[in-house]
């Protein structure tokens, strides 16, 4: 039989290009602005936009490995938990004497060995999802942090801590130039590395993976250990900013960090999306956060939208599959 | 209201063969966890009246069984849920919102039957559930993402419709508050409609078409629509029954504490699941027992009233609850293992 | 009220799934009382169909008639009202129900008014039913407590539970022994006696000349024809189903056979196999078969590193082998094609490029970052040497035909370095074209000195393409065939014959 020639270089072509979720964020993105923009003053003005980012920036960080994680089909409902123990750990170690750069080491440790106990644990138990082990772990975790900490408030940190997130470099916040050198790394893993690649292969068929020699649970383990670490990350940023650590701090963190990756158009099938609609999704819903807290809409209400959000941005492309195979029929 | 329809029903039906040890096996392992869960209960109130005498009171009694009968009347919800390979993380939101909305009617209209105050709870509870049930169902949401998205907004809905107050003890008239409070033959309320909803969710899981087949989505959701099972349809019921009970719940739970709150109940969906796991229904589906959630319930009921008692500290209770529902699932886990170890032990080679 | 002499009539059906069509204008008629084979190989169309009379699927062409009758079937429930019932290929059951739930399910005994379920009744019948077909379990057993042929029995009781007037067995004989097979003979016999219309599908000849009148051949979705068994000759037939004659089929090069590569020495895995021993060497092709179920896959998923093996030893290349994963297996020098290649062998959403790269990803990456160029440079290569049908290395491995996605497969094989090759059914679902490239592919492999275990079903197959045969049935070796000894009946003898004095034919008594 004549071997056939196969084209390998991919057409480009200019519909398929602009046809991608992340246009579509782009164009909110523009929407929140113009919307903020006329509803109130000052919401233009490059100093309030600049302090805002450095308010929700902090959860940012946990987006990042969120997005590997919902691309494998898995999910991690743990992370706000794993922020709350990080931090208060971090914050009793220092208040009963130890340094704070070795209490922030620590608060990294600690990230890191929780999401280290969950990848373990939904590694050796294949017959629980993740969803009921990360589920088991946020009680867990929180539980921990409540018997350190009872009710009570730490703070007291030094000075300088309290100054990361609210430090520049020239006028850039550093908290933004952090996430930007962690969000490049993050989408150089998963789109430039053979890791990433295993990852997407996992979330479209773990099993055909498996078979081709892909070791999964080694990569879900990483996975779910580097998204303790980010958590870790927030745990500083936030507590930080905040001045002071109380065991219910980033309560609902997974909620918002999961809506950033649905949103930013990641499947919850597994397998498929980017990274930069994650990017895109955080600063979104960060923008239009912050827009509708200058006009006074109430926390409450932000839970609603929230909500809707998340439910709308899964739906939207189920749908979309949906009345595409309808019509077949 | 002890067995599954497998092992009570038609126990005088025709016995083939002698290969009748196959069968023992299997129920021998689900008999013998009701069994243990009742000796732990038993020992660990042993334990607990040893240590503090006034824990076996009539009194003290009386009040875990009212705070059982909350939330064994959710778990059995939950227990259908998770069945079909589900999970509801809305309940404590759909509760809160369903029991504000009583609490603010009967504030307005004091005059109103108690009886329409648990309807429009119920009500409330319903459409919360219908919604999704419809989301999961239909739109084929992952039940995990619909009901965290749902669970807040129903939790911003409560603190809207109440303007972020409470309805406190003495807005609310007498009688609503004797839904909870009063009682038939010397036996609280709450007691008998607990019972009540346990007698007829046995009779509807093991005795109705509907019922059963709600195992069948859970045990393997590919044959069920090769049977002709209508699953989304299964779903969405089993979701909407979540909804309504969680109304119930909702009304019960403010005319017993004479209180309603935007954040009432928050976090409450996971003492359920952990009652639903210690029960032994499965999180792969297809399997769980009422008496099984009943017994988890009264366990978790226990533990959450001695543990204060023998001086537990009341901010260890989140870690003890989240240690049970790990270990409660990695023990399903590993018992499920070791029946089908043993199923292939018995193969003939 | 239209008459007619065929209970049902199938015509022009056309069934298309995303990128394929699996039924491509089939027609089908069934006369009453009688027994219908319809034959074809694996991937012919076969178990579409069925799914189309069923009413699982419903076809964008052609028309159905029952009793003359125009039928729309929109639902598996019309099916089951029309009396149609199917017992399917892969048993589908609710293991965490009963065995009477399973059979009733979708029809259960209702009591009037309180629309109780009446349990009693239904394990009585289900016990009866049960008794009647020579199975010794009780009807309250869990059904994931069974085996697969007792599972088998449970879902002949369940179309034998809605009185059907037509029953679709699906390949019901592939994973039964002699002595089991035998017993559903005489099980449908019976039921055709009583008046029902049987379709039998299967792709084993014995069971046709046993027991149909008729027969239909499907060919890659296409309808061929329909003959009276006593009509057509051996040859036709195969013809028929294959498309030409056998001995075209198989272009075996003699290879060299050089050293021992893998030896294994009494393997054993608890509930699946045992006491497994054979060797391969370097240029060999050996065949491994039996009935579906024997444990020949499971054998093969020890030796790769899928699940680990509890007894004996594994000898490659001298040293005992120690695999704990596919990787290891993969860097030692073991290969394997899997026997499900869109479960297990392909990314279907991915393009053909990436799939055929994924094993040794590693390759083409320098510190962890993938070169795209050299990649999509071997998958270029690569794809073009298995002659995969495509326009492009990023054409989606879904949009392929099960032939050139199979070529895709062994293309993955082609990029490590490996000595071992196992082929678990490497043409199932593969239409006759893309068969005998695969067969020239793998004679060529077995030249270029890789050691390969075929595993296969089809007696054709083995009997065409292998040095040695190794016939396993219920977990053990039962005969080592070589060249000279490789008939169809000793192959049958050894896969099916329950009779011999190892084993006492319990799993399935009352004969």
């Amino acid at each position: 039989m004549e071997p056939r020639l196969l084209a390998n270089k991919k057409d480009f072509t200019l519909k398929g290009f602009f046809l991608q979720w992340e246009w579509l964020l782009v164009v909110l993105i523009m929407a929140v602005f113009v919307m903020n923009a006329n509803l109130s003053e000052y919401f233009m003005d490059y100093d309030n936009l600049r302090d805002a980012t450095m308010g929700f920036l902090d959860k940012a960080f946990i987006v990042l490995p969120m997005v590997f994680i919902i691309l494998m089909g898995d999910i991690d409902i743990s992370v706000g938990s794993t922020v709350a123990l990080s931090s208060v750990i971090m914050a009793d170690l220092y208040n009963h004497g130890m340094p704070m750069e070795m209490a922030m080491v620590i608060c990294l440790a600690v990230g890191t060995l929780c999401g280290w106990i969950n990848g373990m644990l939904i590694v050796r138990f294949k017959e629980l999802s993740a969803v009921i082990v990360t589920l088991a772990t946020m009680i867990i975790y929180r539980g921990i942090a409540y018997i350190l900490l009872e009710d009570q408030a730490s703070g007291k940190f030094p000075k300088w801590f309290k100054f990361l997130a609210w430090d520049y470099v020239g006028s850039i916040p550093f908290i933004l130039i952090a996430f930007v050198v962690v969000a490049v790394v993050f989408w150089i893993l998963l789109h430039k590395t053979t890791f990433g690649r295993r990852v997407y292969a996992i979330g479209n068929n773990a099993t055909a993976s498996r078979y081709s020699g892909v070791q999964v649970d080694r990569i879900k383990i990483v996975v779910f250990t580097l998204a303790g670490l980010m958590a870790a990350v927030t745990a500083i940023f936030l507590t930080s900013r905040m001045g002071s650590t109380r065991p219910n701090i980033a309560t609902g963190y997974e909620l918002e960090v999961i809506a950033m990756v649905v949103l930013g158009g990641i499947s919850t099938a597994g397998g498929k999306g980017r990274m930069i609609g994650a990017i895109l999704a955080v600063f979104l819903i960060g923008f239009l956060r912050y827009g509708l807290g200058l006009v006074n809409v109430s926390a409450q209400m932000l839970l609603i939208i929230l909500g809707l959000l998340l439910i709308f941005s899964v739906a939207i492309p189920q749908l979309k599959q949906r009345f595409a195979t309808g019509r077949k029929k | 209201m002890k067995q599954t329809a497998t092992e009570s029903a038609g126990l005088q039906g025709a016995q083939v063969g002698p290969k009748t040890q196959q069968r023992s096996i299997s129920a021998m392992i689900a008999k013998f966890r009701e069994l243990g869960l009742l000796a732990f209960i038993l020992l660990l109130s042993v334990g607990v009246q040893l240590r503090n005498p006034s824990f076996l009171t009539w009194e003290n009694i009386s009040d875990i069984a009212t705070n059982t009968a909350i939330l064994s009347i959710l778990a059995v919800g939950m227990m259908l849920v998770i069945i079909t390979r589900g999970i509801d993380l809305s309940i404590g939101a759909t509760l809160a919102l369903s029991g504000m909305t009583a609490a603010l009617t009967v504030s307005h209209y004091p005059e109103l039957h108690p009886l329409l105050a648990v309807a429009v709870g119920v009500g409330i509870g319903l459409v919360c559930g219908m919604v999704l049930g419809f989301l999961v169902a239909w739109v084929n949401i992952l039940p995990i993402i619909a009901t965290l998205g749902m669970m807040n907004v129903f939790r911003g809905l409560t603190f809207e419709t109440s303007g972020g107050k409470w309805v406190s003890a003495h807005q609310m008239p007498a009688s609503f508050k004797a839904i909870a409070t009063g009682s038939v033959f010397g036996i609280n309320n709450l007691i008998l409609i607990a019972i009540l909803i346990y007698i007829v969710a046995y009779y509807f899981v093991s005795h109705t078409r509907t019922g059963r087949r709600i195992y069948a989505v859970g045990s393997n959701p590919d044959s069920a629509e090769i049977s002709g099972i209508r699953t989304g349809r299964i779903l969405w019921l089993v979701y909407t029954i979540m909804g309504g009970l969680s109304g119930l719940a909702g009304v019960l739970w403010v005319s017993k504490f004479a209180s309603a709150q935007g954040d009432t109940a928050s976090g409450y969906e996971l003492s359920v699941i952990a009652a639903c796991v210690l029960g032994g229904v499965s999180i792969a589906g297809g399997v769980g027992k009422i008496s099984g959630i009943v017994l988890g319930s009264v366990l978790l009921g226990i533990l959450n009233n001695a543990l204060p008692m023998i001086n537990v500290s009341p901010f260890w209770q989140m870690f003890i609850q989240g240690t049970i529902i790990l270990i409660a699932v990695l023990v399903n886990a590993l018992v499920k293992r070791g029946i089908d170890r043993n199923h292939l032990m018995r193969r003939k080679i | 009220m239209a008459n007619s002499e065929y209970v049902l009539e199938l015509k022009g059906i056309t069934k298309i799934f995303p990128g394929v069509k699996a039924l491509d204008d089939v027609y089908f008629k069934l006369k009453p009382g009688e027994i219908h084979a319809l034959m074809g190989e694996n991937g012919a169309g076969k178990s579409t169909f069925i799914k189309v009379i069923t009413g699982v699927h419903s076809p964008e062409e052609g028309e159905m008639y029952l009793n003359g009758r125009k039928v729309e079937f929109r639902h598996p429930t019309d099916a089951q009202k029309a009396g149609i019932a199917a017992i399917y290929q892969h048993v589908t059951c609710y293991p965490d129900l009963s065995v009477t739930e399973n059979i009733f399910m979708g029809h259960e005994k209702i009591q009037r008014g309180t629309r109780r379920i009446r349990w009693s009744e239904m394990h009585e019948e289900a016990g009866s039913l049960l008794k009647e077909l020579g199975a010794s379990f009780s009807p309250k057993t869990l059904m994931g407590a069974l085996s697969v042929a007792e599972q088998q029995i449970v879902e002949i009781a369940k179309a034998l539970s809605v009185d059907a007037k037509i029953i679709i067995m699906d390949e019901p004989t592939a994973a039964l022994t002699k002595n089991e097979s035998e017993e559903l003979y005489r099980i449908a016999e019976r039921l055709r006696d009583n008046g029902a219309s049987i379709i039998f599908i299967s792709h084993r000849f014995e069971d046709m000349y046993r027991l149909a009148s008729k027969v239909t051949v499907f060919r890659d979705s296409r309808y061929i024809g329909t003959w009276n068994v006593d009509e057509i000759s051996n040859s036709d037939l195969i013809i028929a189903m294959v498309g030409r004659e056998i001995s075209q089929l198989f272009p075996k090069k003699e290879a060299d056979i050089g050293e021992e590569l893998l030896r294994l020495e009494g393997l054993g895995k608890t509930g699946y196999f045992a006491d497994v021993s054979f060797s391969l060497r370097r240029g060999e092709i050996l065949g491994l078969t039996g009935l579906v179920g024997a444990g020949r896959t499971e054998v093969c998923q020890t030796l790769f590193g899928v699940e680990r093996f509890d007894k004996g030893k594994v000898f490659f290349k001298g040293k005992e082998l120690k695999v704990r994963s596919p990787r290891d297996a993969m860097e030692q020098g073991i290969g394997y094609l899997p026997e499900d290649r869109q479960k297990q062998g392909l990314v279907l959403q991915w393009g053909i490029g990436r799939n055929i790269t994924l094993p040794t990803l590693s390759k083409f990456a320098n510190k962890g970052m993938v070169n795209s160029r050299k990649e999509l440079d071997v998958a270029k290569r690569l794809a073009e040497k298995v002659s995969v049908k495509a326009k492009s290395v990023f054409d989606l491995a879904s949009s392929l035909s099960g032939g050139n996605q199979q070529k895709v497969v062994f293309a993955k094989l082609l990029t490590a370095e490996l000595d071992v090759l196992i082929l678990d059914e490497p043409t199932k679902g593969v239409d006759v074209g893309a068969k005998s490239a695969i067969y020239e592919m793998i004679s060529d492999l077995a030249c270029a000195g890789y050691g390969i275990i075929l595993v296969s079903s089809e007696m054709p197959e083995i009997i065409g393409m292998c040095d040695r045969v190794a016939v396993m049935r219920e977990g053990r070796v039962t005969a080592m065939l070589d060249r000279k000894g490789l008939t169809q009946e000793a192959i049958l003898e050894a896969s099916m014959d329950d009779t011999a004095p190892n084993t006492d034919g319990k799993r399935w008594a009352g004969a």
